[in-house]
């Protein structure tokens, strides 16, 4: 009844975006987003409190009965997809602003964006696999319409189709997958997934779960199927990167869980080939965020990594499965999806502050930027404790996440199979490979972007002045910090789900165990903020009453430094991308010193992914190569055309005789032998 | 009881980097200042004033308080013997590397803060050396908690015995990575030389170069505590388990005495390596670790 009633309410709301002034148009998008977003959070809240929803309808001859069911899983996505939904139309109604001269596009942006939130709620909640489908569809092109929000430039247009059509190949995968269910079954309802895939040979179910985690891989981006990821997020106005970063991606994570839940097949083998695919995809990432120079783009490529991240925790609880270890199915998946909801927010965080800061300076290139934390403080400081979370450090929530996921590692080191100690201390090794980058990689962002002096004049405006733009920043700080403060009352939500992957008698006698170790955690968190806190408070005390004095910064010797002379983000990392120079291409043009006196020169470095020119470049070249060889019968002239009508139309009639004809002769032949 | 290992640790470092001196001075037949004459320059540093850079902000001001405290909660899980630290609980050992990350985390900001390229070098180097020394340590700790079955500093530390020829090439070889890895985050000598007096070649001492007054005498300080850290980390691999209380304070200092003096003997041995061969060194530690991996796989008969 409710579930109508807010469905009625959006579709008038959409007709009312049309009509309204441009400066409504926000609200309206706001309101709808908002009514949308509690009526599923009641839903998501009451599964979480142990009362799953399962209501079913009849929806015509194609649909078949539709079931429409809230589990844990489904409550703890939906609850975190409206968070991040409404944080990102907050900041986004106040990042339109400046737009306002474009009223049709912005119309057409905000009808994306709730038609995008509600495919997103039916994806979490439909059971029924055509519906599905469908919805996914809807996600997928209203999210590529946000993409295109600036199609007046070209980068923006070529992103935008890229990311259309690697949706589109995601799409495919999942259609074989669930008509080859259903062409079996008769049945488009999930339950019959699970059904089928226990009654056929394992070796086919292995090849049905593939065939869904390759569809819903390409969503999350893993490597290699990230290659759109990095060019669909700068493209992006940044409430819709924030949003995509956080939360549809994060729907390729769902689909793989609740395939893991539903095709019970070798979890050994799933969860190991997880795990393998997860390390490549978190160091993968990470090592190709730290040579970015587009803040956008390298916030784009930490999502890839967090992904990786998130998978490793998939694995292990998968593993974890597999073993029939509940230590390891706790730790593992209770990691994952605390990560991935911590993931929402400090990348949502990440992605609005760096918009602030393009409204600020208008480039995203961090080389040209400097010295932004004395302009925009608050924005400064919010990305400053986002850097933080999102290299894990204590005592925020990226290391709560990431300590479940290395106790599950360390505490299932130990086993009889040789083969599995060696995986988790490759797994081990590459987490913390995983920790440090991300730490140089933020280390550069933060300090290139915020500290220092401006590298290049750029002109300023201080769109920080705006308190409503920095409130959904805010919220996700506050989130933040109290996630990594008080983790015990986290894991105790996420035990939730994490009980759907085991039975509950397995879980109960570990979970306490679990709550013990946040609750220590937690107490470490706040014997450090006091420590801090206790120390800075001694050294205000002592250095109160000496003398201070403010001079240039010691240039030790030379006398006149200019503001360009500072390190770049390029030269920060330089010796960290000649330690791994194999696995980039780095396209460089450098100009050359001529004369006694030299004219200035430029010198420009573009980092290129290895991966994408191997899979995405070479086989789109061999494709054209192919296609190109039928160039001939596109001449041009209008003669051939209308001969191809003809031919074509001669085809049409003829086959039919044709067939006719050899069904006679074959009738024919039969009497003779007869 | 189980502060008595931050007593212990906080005690040691007044005179640490004294001893190493000490050490250097006499091997080059010198006779060298007294032990505690690096504690008086930072007793004489928090009593001056100081100067800031007019390019620096609040970040500049905040990070050396914070490398402090970071250290200093890095301590508070540092086992004594029988007993645990302060915090003790399984996987400690995560959060202690996390939170020596973020006080190095503010470090490196605070050096760009100040937009001197030279301070941006050292910054660079620090981030990329302390990245690739991070696996080595986790790698070693794997490989106890697949020896040990457990997963916290106390219970790993209290479970290791020693016994079979292979288990003592694994202590010699842990021994081993613990004190370079030791060495390569207080930025000592294979790694870096904290008595050069070329910016270009520095990492450590050229990203405090604008520190003044009491924030630079609490990173000198931090210092000393950090190796002294490093050290009763060492020293608890190596104080077997049940051993009584005074005979484990008496091992414990003289194993601290003991690795000072080594790294007194090795800094005035060795050259520091050209700066682009320090990542391969760094990264042999991994290498190292991931033997000690083998060896514990061995022990435990994994290959049979």
């Amino acid at each position: 009844m409710i579930t109508n009633l807010a469905i009625l309410i959006t579709l008038f709301a959409l007709v009312m975006l049309v009509v309204v002034r441009v400066q409504a148009k926000g609200t309206i998008a706001l309101s709808v987003v908002m009514i949308n977003a509690a009526v599923s959070s009641w839903m998501a809240i009451r599964a979480l409190l142990g009362e799953p929803i399962d209501v079913s309808f009849h929806a015509g001859l194609i649909f078949g009965e539709v079931p429409i069911r809230v589990d844990p899983l489904s409550g703890w996505f939906l609850l975190m997809m409206n968070l991040t939904t409404i944080t990102g139309i907050l900041y986004g109604i106040r990042y339109m602003i400046p737009y306002s001269h474009q009223p049709s596009n912005i119309t057409l942006h905000y009808a994306s964006y709730i038609l995008n939130h509600l495919a997103m709620i039916g994806i979490y909640t439909i059971e029924n696999s055509l519906a599905f489908l469908c919805v996914w569809e809807l996600m997928a092109i209203t999210s590529f319409m946000m993409v295109i929000f600036e199609h007046g430039k070209t980068e923006t247009i070529r992103a935008g189709i890229n990311y259309l059509i690697q949706s589109h190949i995601c799409i495919l995968f999942l259609t074989v997958g669930f008509i080859w269910v259903s062409s079996n079954t008769g049945s488009y309802d999930f339950k019959a997934i699970g059904a089928y895939s226990a009654g056929i040979i394992p070796g086919l179910s292995l090849l049905l779960f593939g065939c869904f985690f390759v569809g819903f891989a390409f969503k999350a981006g893993f490597v290699p199927f990230h290659t759109w990821l990095p060019y669909a997020h700068p493209a992006a106005p940044a409430h819709v990167s924030g949003v995509m970063s956080g939360v549809i991606i994060k729907l390729g994570i769902f689909g793989i869980l609740r395939m893991i839940l539903l095709i019970q097949e070798n979890h050994l083998l799933i969860g190991y080939t997880i795990l393998i695919l997860s390390l490549i995809t978190g160091v993968y990432g990470v090592m190709l965020a730290i040579i970015q120079h587009d803040l956008k783009k390298l916030l784009a490529y930490h999502s890839i990594e967090n992904i990786g991240i998130i998978g490793i925790g998939v694995g292990i609880g998968t593993i974890g499965l597999g073993l029939d270890n509940s230590y390891l199915i706790v730790a593992g998946f209770a990691g994952a999806l605390l990560h991935t909801f911590n993931h929402s927010l400090f990348k949502s965080l990440l992605f609005y502050a760096a918009g602030t800061v393009y409204q600020t300076v208008h480039t995203m290139n961090i080389e040209r930027l400097g010295g932004l934390i004395k302009k925009i403080p608050q924005t400064a400081a919010l990305f400053l404790l986002a850097s933080l979370a999102i290299c894990g450090l204590p005592p925020l929530n990226g290391f709560i996440s990431e300590f479940l996921i290395y106790s599950g590692l360390f505490g299932g080191i130990r086993s009889n199979l040789l083969t599995h100690s060696v995986i988790v201390i490759a797994a081990i090794f590459s987490l913390s490979v995983i920790g440090g980058l991300a730490m140089l990689c933020f280390a550069k962002a933060f300090s290139v972007v915020f500290l220092g002096r401006e590298r290049h004049p750029t002109r300023h405006q201080t769109p920080e002045r705006d308190a409503l733009r920095l409130f959904p920043k805010y919220i996700l700080a506050l989130l933040i910090v109290a996630i990594g403060v008080f983790p015990q009352l986290f894991v105790g939500v996420v035990a939730k789900p994490v009980a759907l992957f085991t039975e509950e008698n397995l879980l109960s006698p570990i979970l306490p165990g679990f709550i013990d170790v946040t609750r220590m955690i937690s107490l470490s968190a706040w014997a450090l903020i006091l420590l801090c806190l206790a120390v800075l408070g001694i050294r205000k005390l002592i250095t109160a009453s000496k003398p201070v004095s403010v001079a240039p910064t010691w240039g030790c010797g030379y006398p006149a430094p200019s503001h360009r002379l500072q390190y770049t983000a390029n030269s920060f990392v330089r010796s960290f991308r000649k330690l791994i120079h194999g696995l980039l291409i780095m396209n460089k043009k450098e100009g050359v010193i001529e004369d006694v006196f030299p004219r200035p020169i430029h010198s420009e470095t573009h980092p290129y992914d290895k991966l994408e020119s191997l899979l995405v470049d070479g086989p789109t070249r061999a494709i054209r190569a192919f296609m190109g060889r039928f160039r001939f019968v596109q001449n041009g002239s209008v003669q051939f055309y209308i001969s191809y009508g003809v031919v074509f139309i001669f085809i049409t009639i003829a086959v039919p005789f044709l067939v006719n004809a050899v069904v006679y002769v074959i009738g024919l032949i039969k009497q003779i032998s007869l | 009881m189980s502060s008595i290992g931050l007593i212990l640790i906080v005690t040691i470092s007044l005179f640490f980097s004294g001893i190493v001196i000490r050490t250097k001075s006499v091997l080059s037949g010198r006779k060298g200042p007294g032990i505690f004459q690096p504690l008086k320059d930072v007793w004489r540093l928090f009593r001056k004033g100081a100067v800031y850079s007019e390019t620096t902000s609040l970040i500049f001001r905040i990070a050396p308080s914070i490398y402090f405290s970071t250290v200093l909660m890095a301590i508070f899980f540092i086992p004594f013997g029988s007993y645990p630290g302060l915090l003790s609980f399984r996987g400690d050992f995560v959060f202690f590397a996390y939170v020596l990350a973020l006080g190095k985390f503010f470090m490196i900001i605070s050096a760009m803060d100040t937009g001197s390229s030279f301070e941006g070098m050292g910054a660079s180097r620090e981030a990329l050396y302390s990245m690739l020394a991070e696996p080595a340590f986790f790698i070693l700790m794997g490989s106890f908690a697949l020896l040990t079955g457990y997963t916290s500093f106390f219970e790993i530390f209290n479970n290791l015995h020693f016994g079979s020829h292979t288990s003592y090439a694994l202590g010699t070889l842990a021994t081993f990575v613990l004190v370079i890895v030791a060495m390569v985050e207080n930025s000592r000598m294979p790694v870096d030389d904290p008595r050069t007096h070329l910016e270009l070649t520095m990492i450590h001492e050229v990203m405090i170069l604008d520190n003044s007054g009491f924030d630079l005498g609490l990173i000198l300080y931090t210092t000393n505590l950090k190796f002294a850290m490093y050290g009763a980390l060492i020293a608890n691999f190596l104080i077997p388990s049940g051993m009584a209380l005074h005979y484990a304070i008496g091992v414990f200092i003289g194993i601290q005495i003991l690795f000072a003096v080594m790294v007194g003997i090795i800094e005035s041995f060795m050259a520091r390596f050209r700066m682009n061969h320090n990542p391969q060194y760094i990264f042999t530690l991994s290498a190292i670790s991931i033997l000690l991996f083998l060896g514990v796989l061995l022990m435990l008969g994994r290959f049979d």
